[in-house]
């Protein structure tokens, strides 16, 4: 379970606060979508939650599985189960995928105290999860995210998500730069990983990924905060209306 | 030999002077050739080792750090030595022995033929005063082949140069003759073990419209000095790429002298020097714009660890007449230890007035967004460094036109880390 308390998190260098007193609670087995205007915190909080230094924690407190994770670095994070699907995944010339995907796994799973995968093993998950995703294989040749386009990019987030099973998954806008038909085969894929024991922060701005990706709450972040949290009418009826009413009632 | 010595000479400069008396006699070579072997070692005599007080020379004092030199022929055999990849014709560059698989259109002779017969006379005069590893190897000079590669001739697989020698000393030369319209990669290998001093000599012509490869790969031991250079000269249209890694050695220094002489010419240089322990590595380039329309790229990328130290000297000379040249040079470093240093000196001398040219050196750090996105896979922070510090260099080997040169190179750069990460 994820709870978040009165988190305050302001940017590390100039210290101006993005984060002003989210309260948020994700249960295991749950999709929790943030909603929230352009600006609103919403990549901030997912990358506080991943653990990226930029960010300083001024106050509240990130609780994963009753544990606080704010001292953990983000391997340490992962390794405890945190995925983030960056909502600008980054090309990193001169690491080649295949390697990364392997160090990736084998370092959280050395952790886990679970045996290292050898390369064949490790080949035949990613040619399952990549044919899932639609994906072709021999773009994984290249290095990591390397002239990818913005679909094969956030395809590639799901593809790693798929292999390295997280518990708690947070998707940044993983729908923006999707066409259509890349969109239902992404939100398949996030949909076969939905169980019991796993949680989901999915943030988008719009309703058609709820539609595939459906829902069990509905929160509205805006200035650093939860301003407003539902079921998933809630996200039909800002598609509707906007954010106005909902942040004029807030204010 | 000069008679009288201007100065007090070194251990080293003793050990040359010594070891040239002692193998006069019985180095190949013509009556013409003696004397300009004679000629050559003459001058470092008389004005010893340059110092850092030589220009050129400056960021590796020559004097100074070369302590001693070994005797004693280093040749070896090289059998123990694996291709860079497979499929490739090796020719050993002491045997000078034509390989069975040699494609066709290339001619192989040995250097000591040419010696004998006084053809290499000119070329081996020096350049200039300060081309003192010229000077070295017209001196010493006794293995190498020269090849020839005919007009028009597309080479199925690469070639590789190599000469794994013992302890002692080699001098190496090898002149290429590229005709035109020619597609040919030549791998050139450096490597070896025990005390050693190795100098050596490529002297390469590219005929128009040829398209040239030459990856060079030096992984010398820890106490072998090397000094070598590669002269070349680009045809109408020629292209050469070459990639350089520098991966071993403790005295290194490898000059390239190039001239673009004819229009539409390019050469591209990727150059990675990995520096480690206490070596010290220079690249030093000379390049020569002289005729209108030519470019040239250099990307030289460097780590330095331990106590290494390392340089690059990377001067473009541009021509009057050479309007319309296109030139860049890059050199960034990567600094693991606060131990180790590198100097970078570019120098554009531009005598033209329509040319697009620029360079910069920097010294460059790990992306912090890069390692967070590497560290959010739960690859742990120090692995996730090693990984950002090969990438940083594996990056500009990678895109070569060979694949499988490219993927030994990156992996000999693995090779490397396992070694001095
Ligand atoms: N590292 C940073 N440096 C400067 N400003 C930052 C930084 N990170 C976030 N901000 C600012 O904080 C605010 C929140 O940014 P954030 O990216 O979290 O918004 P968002 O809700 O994800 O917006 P969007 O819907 O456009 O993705 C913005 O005003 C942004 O400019
Ligand atoms: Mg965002």
């Amino acid at each position: 379970m994820l709870e978040i308390k009165n988190l305050h998190a302001r940017i590390a260098e100039d210290g101006t606060e993005i984060l002003r007193g989210v309260d948020l609670t994700v249960k295991p087995g749950e999709v929790a979508a943030i909603m929230g205007p352009n600006g609103s915190g919403k990549s901030t909080l997912s990358y506080v939650i991943a653990g990226r230094d930029d960010y300083e924690v001024t106050e509240g407190d990130i609780l994963w599985n009753g544990e606080s994770i704010l001292e953990m670095d983000p391997a340490e994070r992962a390794a405890a189960g945190v995925f983030l699907a960056f909502q600008y995944p980054m090309e990193i010339p001169g690491v080649p995928t295949m390697e990364f995907l392997k160090t990736a796994l084998n370092a959280q799973r050395t952790s886990r105290g679970e045996e290292a995968l050898k390369i064949p093993e490790m080949l035949k998950r990613v040619k399952a999860a990549s044919s899932e995703l639609e994906m072709d294989i021999s773009m994984l040749k290249r290095p990591l995210n390397v002239g990818f386009s913005g679909g094969e990019k956030k395809r590639a987030e799901i593809l790693q998500m798929k292999l390295l099973e997280p518990k708690l998954c947070v998707l940044d806008e993983t729908d923006s730069g999707l066409d259509i038909d890349a969109l239902k085969v992404v939100a398949d894929g996030v949909n076969h990983l939905r169980s019991e024991d796993r949680a989901f922060l999915v943030i988008t701005h719009y309703q058609r990924l709820l539609n595939h990706i459906v829902p069990d709450s509905v929160h509205v972040l805006y200035k650093g905060r939860v301003i407003r949290s539902g079921g998933k009418e809630l996200a039909l009826q800002l598609e509707d209306q906007g954010y106005a009413e909902i942040i004029g009632e807030a204010a | 030999m000069t008679a009288h010595t201007l100065i007090k000479n070194t251990q080293a400069e003793s050990a040359l002077i010594d070891a040239f008396a002692k193998s006069i006699d019985t180095l190949p070579g013509a009556a013409t050739t003696t004397t300009a072997r004679k000629t050559a070692i003459g001058g470092i005599s008389t004005r010893g080792l340059p110092t850092r007080r030589v220009e050129e020379w400056h960021y590796t004092d020559l004097r100074n750090r070369l302590k001693t030199v070994p005797e004693g022929d280093a040749r070896a055999s090289g059998d123990a030595l694996n291709a860079l990849a497979e499929g490739i014709a090796r020719i050993d560059l002491f045997d000078g022995n034509v390989p069975s698989d040699l494609p066709t259109g290339v001619q192989v002779t040995h250097l000591r033929d040419l010696l004998e017969r006084g053809e290499l006379d000119r070329s081996l005069a020096p350049a200039d005063p300060e081309d003192v590893i010229g000077a070295l190897n017209a001196a010493f000079v006794s293995h190498g082949a020269a090849l020839t590669i005919d007009a028009g001739a597309k080479l199925d697989k690469p070639l590789e140069l190599s000469a794994s020698h013992g302890p002692g000393q080699a001098h190496l030369r090898v002149p290429v003759s590229v005709g035109a319209d020619v597609e040919a990669t030549i791998v050139e290998r450096q490597t070896g073990e025990g005390a050693a001093f190795v100098t050596g000599v490529v002297d390469l012509t590219v005929g128009d419209d040829a398209n040239v490869l030459w990856v060079l790969v030096q992984e010398q031991a820890v106490d072998t000095d090397q000094l070598t250079q590669m002269k070349f000269r680009l045809g109408k249209n020629a292209r050469l790429t070459l990639a350089i890694l520098n991966a071993g050695g403790r005295l290194v220094r490898h000059e390239i002298r190039g001239v673009l002489e004819g229009e539409g010419g390019d050469f591209q240089m990727r150059c990675v020097n990995l520096l480690g322990g206490e070596s010290h590595v220079d690249v030093t380039m000379v390049l020569d714009h002289i005729v209108p329309n030519t470019t040239g790229t250099e990307i030289v990328r460097n780590i330095a660890t331990g106590k290494a130290s390392g340089v690059f000297q990377g001067q473009i000379r541009v021509a009057k007449e050479a309007q319309k040249t296109d030139a860049r040079m890059a050199c960034n470093t990567l600094l693991v230890s606060d131990e180790a240093d590198f100097s970078a000196k570019p120098e554009l001398e531009i005598f033209a007035d329509d040319v697009a040219c620029g360079h910069g050196a920097t010294v460059a750090e790990i992306d912090e967004a890069h390692l967070f996105y590497l560290m959010s896979r739960g690859i742990p922070e120090n692995r996730a460094r090693a990984l950002l510090v090969k990438a940083f260099v594996a990056e500009i080997l990678e895109e070569l036109d060979h694949e499988a040169i490219s993927e030994a190179l990156v992996s000999k750069v693995d090779d490397w880390f396992s070694k001095n990460g």
